[in-house]
């Protein structure tokens, strides 16, 4: 039987297309509206609201907490201070990326970790010879996430804790006399923010959001439209880009952080006094130069798109909706060099664009390589060009 | 003279052909000035806050034509530029009932069997072949048309081109191309569709900016052009650029600004300088020169021929030619700032159907009849008009919870039959809002503010002779190599460095850039010969 969100008797009565996915067993909606790209306009011009119930949620308590986190996760947990949060992954032994999530601190001794896939069995095995309780909150807490140029204008007419927030700080506030988390982070590459509330105030706190919103064009968005903004911002998701490390078969199933553009997470990786899960495996990764993939972006321009399909009696109609499957990429001698995991015709940019893996000698931006595109039923190569992720990034978004 | 002075080109007219011009030119080396005459750059493409917080787009108010070469080209998405999309065409009808159309083709099925079964694959067949018009006709619509008057051996060559491109295409397409470009679209789409509604929503767009209505024959070829404009990629489909088409012209000015180019606002041109058939530069109202070797007009064919030039410079004949030229403005607008949000008792609450145009024409009866007035020197007791609240597509037009509706009138003649557009322009402005009361009841409460614009005033602000929105008219004698006069499709004059760049080059009005660009092109090869 599907699970329904905290928000979902609501978030259904705005569905017009009652089109629904499943995530972790949760229905989620795919669109709202007739169309994604009406969704994906609110989130890049006015505010989009997304369901984030789904993801699991774990409180790390104790007197060890910070021990634990800057020993699980890879990136350093020590100078996070307390009203703050940071992206974050965490690796197996062998230095390959298992899965990514964003960590939060209350206090010194408390912090709360989001996550895509369910990861308590894997952190209280882990935290046996530390002081530390892991407490799964999953249920305990719905979640959404508010993202937008408007999002800053509608969350401040609710609370006047939100206007001093800085970029991946939260803070914990009431909004329609509920307790709620509001952090300003999110997956769009906008302005944006994330709110968490106690499920059994979930729709209150929802109500009081649309009605706030409503002025200002505030729309639910779906899963396609989430799609749609984090690849323009560059952001992996796990299960497209890379899959946990530790439910791979082969070697093509692992990837090291620097493989996947998440090496700037390990900063300080040089510090032996913070020993973590995969930092010797990476280190002599680094120092033995076997990185084999680098993660760029791949955008095509419209010219050369239009002439693919044009030159074959097509009309050449870009689409906006992420394609489902991985796309190959050669070089100028058909040689195969790489793939791109996320593929897209992005309104905002006017243009294809790609999350790309590529063999790292052809990474340089500016390079030119070939994506292979399908017309009459024919693969053909289309030329296109490596660029630096991410794609979109305003400067509201951390201002 | 000073060094200031001197440019390699001198556009006049700060419009988006006249920006898009100028950027390319920078953007090719070329020192560059555009001289604009108002205080703020868009000739036709403007934003103006009439109101604090209320922005109206005055004249022109939404993107489709613009040549996605030139997006790419000149690299817009760097300096702003930014098309929301109109996800949906509303048709509210005089029983209360609506035909509504959006993002999805399959509802869209849903809601057109509601009205016609028959016309659920009528509208996919129509579809099919006119796109398949759309796409055979593109490469005359994008490029340089062949001066048949010429022995240019470009010319040869393109003339050749374009006997072999006709001759590539079959039957029907061939004569589903000539129909549309010669004959009503009233017909044409007769063949297709038998629900009044849906005929009437296709046909609207043929009567857009000229002087004829859906089922008189030239209408068709208005309909096609509309049509040759898209939104990422999808044909025929229309997008607010973020701030209005005001938005838009500021992007340009940007870009031509990055690119090199220098904008000089407030500056009126009122002659060429030429000596010996040659241009040398250009003088403005108040004396002061510029000069420079190349000046490109982006105004109407009128003032780019009679007005800015010297007429005793040019051949006789095109100055008959472009004195037979045909303008007859016919489009007013009348935008208003409202306190909510109207309402349309048959959808409720929902707001969905204001995500891009509405479309007040029930019936092609309705066009026709509002059309039979203009014919006799007056304008439509029942205007039909192409309405869009734009507040709803970008919230940044109008204070939250408030809203700008734009409302493009059809059919407003510029010359009256005994009377003045000073004399009738509340009456007209009237029949609009007593046609948005009909159609949305609680509309005349909402109003807060409107502003009129007729053809007289479309002329007086952005000098379009006669307001003609697209600087003359669509005819098929008045198009491709006949735009704006027989031998003078290659944007050059017979004044050796004098061009032309505006709308009425080819292929024609609306904000598309195409000539503005193709001027550049031409301009650059004649000047690296």
């Amino acid at each position: 039987m599907m699970r329904t969100t905290p928000f979902h008797p609501r978030l259904s009565e705005l569905s017009q297309t009652q089109m629904w996915g499943n995530w972790a067993g949760y229905l989620s909606a795919i669109r709202f509206d007739l169309s994604s790209k009406h969704e994906y306009f609110g989130v890049r011009n006015a505010a989009g609201l997304f369901d984030t119930s789904p993801l699991f949620k774990y409180w790390i308590r104790g007197r060890d907490a910070e021990r634990f986190c800057s020993y699980v996760f890879a990136r350093d947990a020590r100078g996070l201070k307390p009203g703050r949060a940071q992206y974050t992954i965490w690796c197996d032994d062998a230095g390959f990326v298992m899965e990514d999530g964003v960590l939060f601190r209350f206090s010194s001794d408390e912090f709360l970790l989001t996550a895509a896939e369910p990861n308590a069995g894997y952190l209280r095995g882990l935290a046996r010879p530390f002081d530390v309780e892991i407490v799964d909150a999953s249920e305990e807490f719905a979640s959404l996430a508010l993202q937008g140029p408007r999002s800053a204008a509608i969350l401040s007419a609710l609370s006047s804790d939100i206007g001093g927030l800085r970029y991946f700080g939260f803070t914990e506030t009431k909004i329609a006399d509920a307790n709620v988390v509001v952090s300003r982070t999110g997956f769009s590459g906008d302005l944006g923010y994330e709110v968490m509330v106690p499920s059994g105030e979930a729709l209150q706190v929802l109500d009081a959001i649309l009605e706030a919103g409503r002025p200002h064009g505030l729309r639910p968005y779906g899963e396609e439209a989430l799609s749609m903004t984090r690849i323009e911002a560059g952001l992996p998701l796990i299960g497209v880009e890379f899959t946990s490390s530790r439910y791979a078969y082969t070697e093509h199933e692992r990837f090291t952080p620097d493989e996947l553009g998440l090496g700037w997470l390990l900063k300080g990786i040089d510090d032996p006094t913070r020993p973590f899960i995969g930092r010797e495996a990476i280190l002599a990764e680094r120092a033995n130069g076997t990185t084999r993939w680098s993660t760029v972006g791949v955008t095509i321009e419209w010219a050369d798109f239009y002439e693919l399909f044009d030159s074959r009696g097509q009309l050449a109609v870009p689409d906006e909706i992420p394609v489902g499957w991985e796309t190959m990429i050669y070089n100028d001698r058909d040689k195969r060099i790489g793939y791109a995991t996320s593929f897209m015709y992005s309104p905002v940019l006017q243009r294809h664009i790609g999350i790309a893996r590529i063999k790292p000698k052809y990474a340089e931006p500016g390079t030119e390589v070939y994506i292979e595109q399908t017309v009459n039923h024919e693969y053909i190569n289309v030329r296109a060009t490596v660029t630096k992720l991410p794609f979109y990034n305003p400067e509201r978004k951390t201002a | 003279m000073t060094d200031t002075q001197r440019y390699d080109a001198i556009v006049i007219g700060g419009g988006h052909n006249g920006l898009t011009n100028a950027a390319y030119l920078a953007k090719a080396g070329q020192r560059v000035l555009v001289l604009e005459q108002h205080n703020i750059v868009g000739g036709a493409a403007i934003t103006e806050e009439l109101r604090p917080g209320f922005n109206f787009t005055t004249f022109s108010y939404a993107l489709s034509l613009l040549r996605p070469e030139i997006i790419a080209e000149l690299d817009l998405v760097r300096f702003g530029f930014m098309p929301l999309y109109m996800r949906s065409h509303f048709a509210p009808m005089d029983n209360g009932d609506y035909f509504l159309i959006g993002p999805d083709a399959a509802v869209n099925r849903q809601e057109i069997a509601r009205h016609s079964k028959a016309d659920v694959d009528g509208m996919e067949r129509f579809e099919h072949d006119t796109s398949r018009v759309r796409q055979f006709i593109r490469p005359l619509f994008d490029s340089i048309p062949p001066n048949l008057f010429s022995d240019d051996p470009a010319d040869t060559e393109r003339m050749a081109w374009l006997v072999k491109h006709l001759g590539n295409a079959d039957k029907k397409l061939l004569h589903d191309t000539v129909r549309l470009l010669t004959g009503s679209i009233s017909d044409f789409v007769d063949d297709y569709l038998e629900s009044d509604i849906i005929k009437a929503t296709i046909c609207s767009a043929a009567c857009v900016g000229i002087k004829l209505g859906p089922m008189s024959p030239g209408s068709g070829i208005n309909w096609l052009y509309l049509s040759m404009g898209e939104h990422d990629g999808l044909g025929g489909s229309w997008s607010f650029h973020k701030g209005g088409n005001g938005g838009f012209t500021q992007v340009l000015a940007r870009a031509a600004t990055a690119y090199g180019a220098d904008i000089r606002l407030n500056s009126h041109v009122s002659a060429l300088i030429t000596e010996g058939g040659e241009v040398r530069g250009v003088a403005l109202a108040d004396g002061t020169e510029f000069r420079a070797p190349v000046v490109v007009s982006s105004l109407d064919p009128r003032r780019t021929f009679l007005q800015i030039a010297d007429p005793r410079e040019l051949p006789a004949d095109l100055v008959e030619t472009i004195q037979r030229f045909r303008f007859q403005g016919i489009t007013s607008k009348v935008n208003f700032a409202l306190d909510g949000v109207p309402h349309y008792p048959a959808l409720g609450d929902r707001t969905d159907q204001y995500g891009g145009f509405i479309n007040i024409a029930p019936t092609v009866e309705y066009m026709e009849r509002a059309y039979d007035a203009a014919k006799y020197g007056w304008y439509s007791e029942h205007p039909y008009i192409d309405a869009s609240i734009q507040s709803f597509i970008d919230p940044d037009m109008a204070p939250p919870g408030k809203h700008v509706m734009s409302c493009y009138v059809m059919y407003t003649p510029y010359k009256l039959k005994d009377s003045t557009w000073d004399a009738q322009a509340e009456n007209m402005a009237d029949r609009v809002q007593a046609t948005m009361q009909r159609f949305f009841p609680n509309f005349n409460d909402l109003v807060l503010q409107r502003e009129i614009v007729t053809p007289e005033t479309i002329e007086s602000r952005t000098g379009l002779s006669e307001g003609n929105i697209y600087a003359g008219e669509f005819f098929p004698h008045q198009m491709y190599f006949f735009r704006p006069a027989p031998g003078y499709s290659d944007y050059r004059t017979p004044i050796r460095g004098y061009y032309q760049c505006g709308s009425g080059t080819h292929p024609g009005g609306c904000v598309i850039g195409a000539p503005g660009r193709f001027a550049s092109q031409q301009i650059l090869t004649d000047t690296r010969r």
